[in-house]
């Protein structure tokens, strides 16, 4: 559609170009006029694709790579400075573990389940080893960009979700053990849930789905299932030996803002490159992104300002990705000033599920993935079915209202079904892979190996040797 | 011959390093410290939990002098260390019954 608008304003040009050539010769002014062949207009058509798709491919590639930068160095530093130093290694290697184990499965399998044509609930496996995957754009998804810079920009996010659930069992699984439940998680629960929403055919699919809901980049898909996932896992393991009666502080607060800082730069790929190409949806996306971050840092802040007296730099921080995470499903679907809303709502309902709730039950959601992926994706999923709006994007088709402040209440209705699915599949696969995991493997570490620490009983190593 | 031991406030450390020269003290030992007075630290928080630091970073300062110049060494960190508030720190002194000097084993206190 785009292609073709822009073919139209090319083409007085092109006229003009050939008017001036014959402006050389004496000939009648009507000659001017004469229609650019089929083969100039088809060879302009072609051009002017071949300039878009190197466009939406150039942002691509580069989102690509800001997703990527989520989870190392982002979140590997995030949860790094947040745990105790005798686990800082451990820590980022989980982040670090999901580049490689979530990319190769990636390849061999987990691309197809998520967007090969299965059924209403899984791909198939069709693209088993990347078959069928080349530099042609896959028109089911993104067809102006090769379908493998669409498969390796959907890997990022398979990468990354996983590595969230890491916040909740900090400092005491095994690292062999982790690693086979969160491959086989991204396969049970990532790659079902990626086709649900955005597979084609997918039960949830916004175009044409049972209960087509709007989740632009992922608040279901990725933070509602990881943080549940993380919920669930925390649970299932338990405690901390020492929680919450020793101190836990976090060793490093530099590291931590030094990883959400990293985090709140990658999310505009995350987001804005969930457009799928170079476009003003693009734009929309980023503002948002940025727009619902800087709201919900200001939020959390006033909000722990209010409650404990002082303004926190982890405060701060941890907002920000509390609005990030809930600006996800929405960011390509709602104006500005919506995204300010989303981002304020969303630092204080994370601080009172951090600050309130988890204390309450008190369960051992170590660094808070539950808090705030989990309830920060679960509010953005509902918060987009509220705000969204044909203005930024005619989901439904043209002038069909999309969210229910834009005249789709019905739509509340599809995002909750989303977000039920979501929940439902992450707890269940979850329960099921732990349970495995744990009968087979065995899940905790020694509380000898716990007190070590993860660096030295897991590793072999230590993260920091100031007296070499 | 006696020891002055001090444990002051970390940014402290320069003024009374200072000090001290000013006086005519010219060696000194440093020691990062950790520790806690009656105040017994102080409290953290983190995502609203809160945690007690109860050893706070400090700076011990070790010099050796001859016994004339032990009132002007005190004076010197104290003027130098106080803030008047809690968690200034101690002076300790102490009585040291030898001083040798490795590289030519002079003894007492042409040896400080």
């Amino acid at each position: 559609m785009r292609s073709r608008i822009f073919l139209l304003l090319l083409l007085p040009a092109l006229l003009g170009y050939s008017a001036s050539l014959f402006a050389q010769t004496p000939a009648s002014p009507l000659a001017a006029q004469a229609p650019a062949t089929q083969a100039q207009i088809a060879q302009l058509q072609q051009a002017v694709q071949n300039a878009q798709s190197a466009g939406d491919n150039a942002w691509m590639l580069v989102s690509a790579a800001l997703v990527l930068l989520m989870t190392g160095p982002g979140l590997a530093l995030f949860y790094g400075g947040l745990v105790r130093k005798k686990n800082i290694l451990g820590t980022m290697m989980q982040s670090f573990a999901m580049m490689g184990l979530v990319t190769v499965i990636w390849a061999v399998v987990g691309y197809s389940l998520a967007f090969g044509h299965g059924n209403g609930f899984i791909g198939g496996f069709e693209h088993l080893f990347l078959r069928g995957v080349g530099l042609t754009p896959n028109a089911d998804y993104a067809p102006t960009i090769p379908e493998q810079t669409y498969m390796i920009y959907q890997l990022m996010f398979a990468i990354i979700t996983p590595a969230l659930i890491t916040g909740a069992f900090a400092e005491r699984m095994k690292f062999s053990s982790m690693a086979v439940f969160l491959s086989a998680w991204s396969l049970l629960v990532y790659s079902p849930m990626a086709h649900m929403v955005w597979g084609v055919g997918g039960l949830l699919n916004s175009a044409g789905g049972r209960f087509p809901s709007l989740d632009f980049a992922g608040g279901t898909v990725v933070h509602v299932t990881s943080g549940v996932s993380a919920l669930v896992t925390c649970l299932y393991l338990g405690k901390r030996i020492g929680y919450p009666h020793t101190n836990m502080p976090p060793h490093s607060m530099v590291l931590s803002f030094i990883g959400a800082c990293l985090l709140w730069v990658g999310w505009f790929g995350f987001n804005a490159g969930s457009a799928l190409g170079a476009s003003s949806l693009a734009t929309s996306a980023f503002v948002n992104t940025h727009f619902a971050a800087a709201a919900a840092a200001i939020s959390w802040s006033i909000a722990e300002w209010i409650h404990n007296g002082k303004p926190t730099a982890l405060g701060a921080i941890s907002g920000a990705v509390a609005g990030l995470v809930a600006i996800t499903p929405a960011s390509g679907f709602v104006q500005p000033m919506a995204a300010l809303a989303i981002g304020l709502f969303a630092g204080l309902v994370c601080f009172f599920m951090v600050f309130m709730v988890k204390s309450f039950f008190g369960y051992d959601d170590s660094l808070d993935a539950f808090g705030v992926h989990g309830a920060g994706g679960t509010l953005g999923a509902l918060l987009t079915g509220l705000f969204a709006t044909r203005l930024i994007n005619p989901a439904f088709g043209k002038d069909a209202p999309t969210g229910a402040l834009d005249g789709h209440w019905g739509q509340l209705f599809n995002q909750s079904a989303g977000v039920a699915i979501a929940w439902a599949i992450s707890i269940a696969g979850t329960l099921v892979l732990l349970f495995l995991v744990d009968k087979t493997m065995g899940l905790r570490l020694s509380a000898e190996e716990e007190n070590a620490g993860l660096d030295l009983s897991q590793h072999n190593e230590e993260g920091y040797d100031l007296n070499s | 011959m006696l020891k002055i031991e001090a444990i002051l406030q970390p940014s402290k450390l320069d003024a009374v390093k200072d000090a001290l020269l000013e006086a005519g003290i010219e060696g000194m030992t440093i020691l990062e410290a950790r520790g806690h007075g009656r105040q017994k630290g102080h409290t953290e928080f983190y995502r609203g939990r809160e945690y007690t630091v109860d050893l706070l970073p400090k700076v011990k300062i070790e010099v050796v002098v001859t016994d004339d110049m032990k009132e002007k060494a005190i004076a010197a960190i104290g003027s130098a260390a106080r803030t008047g508030r809690i968690g200034d720190g101690k002076i300790f002194v102490s009585r040291i019954e030898e001083a040798i000097r490795i590289r030519n084993d002079e003894r007492g206190e042409t040896a400080l």
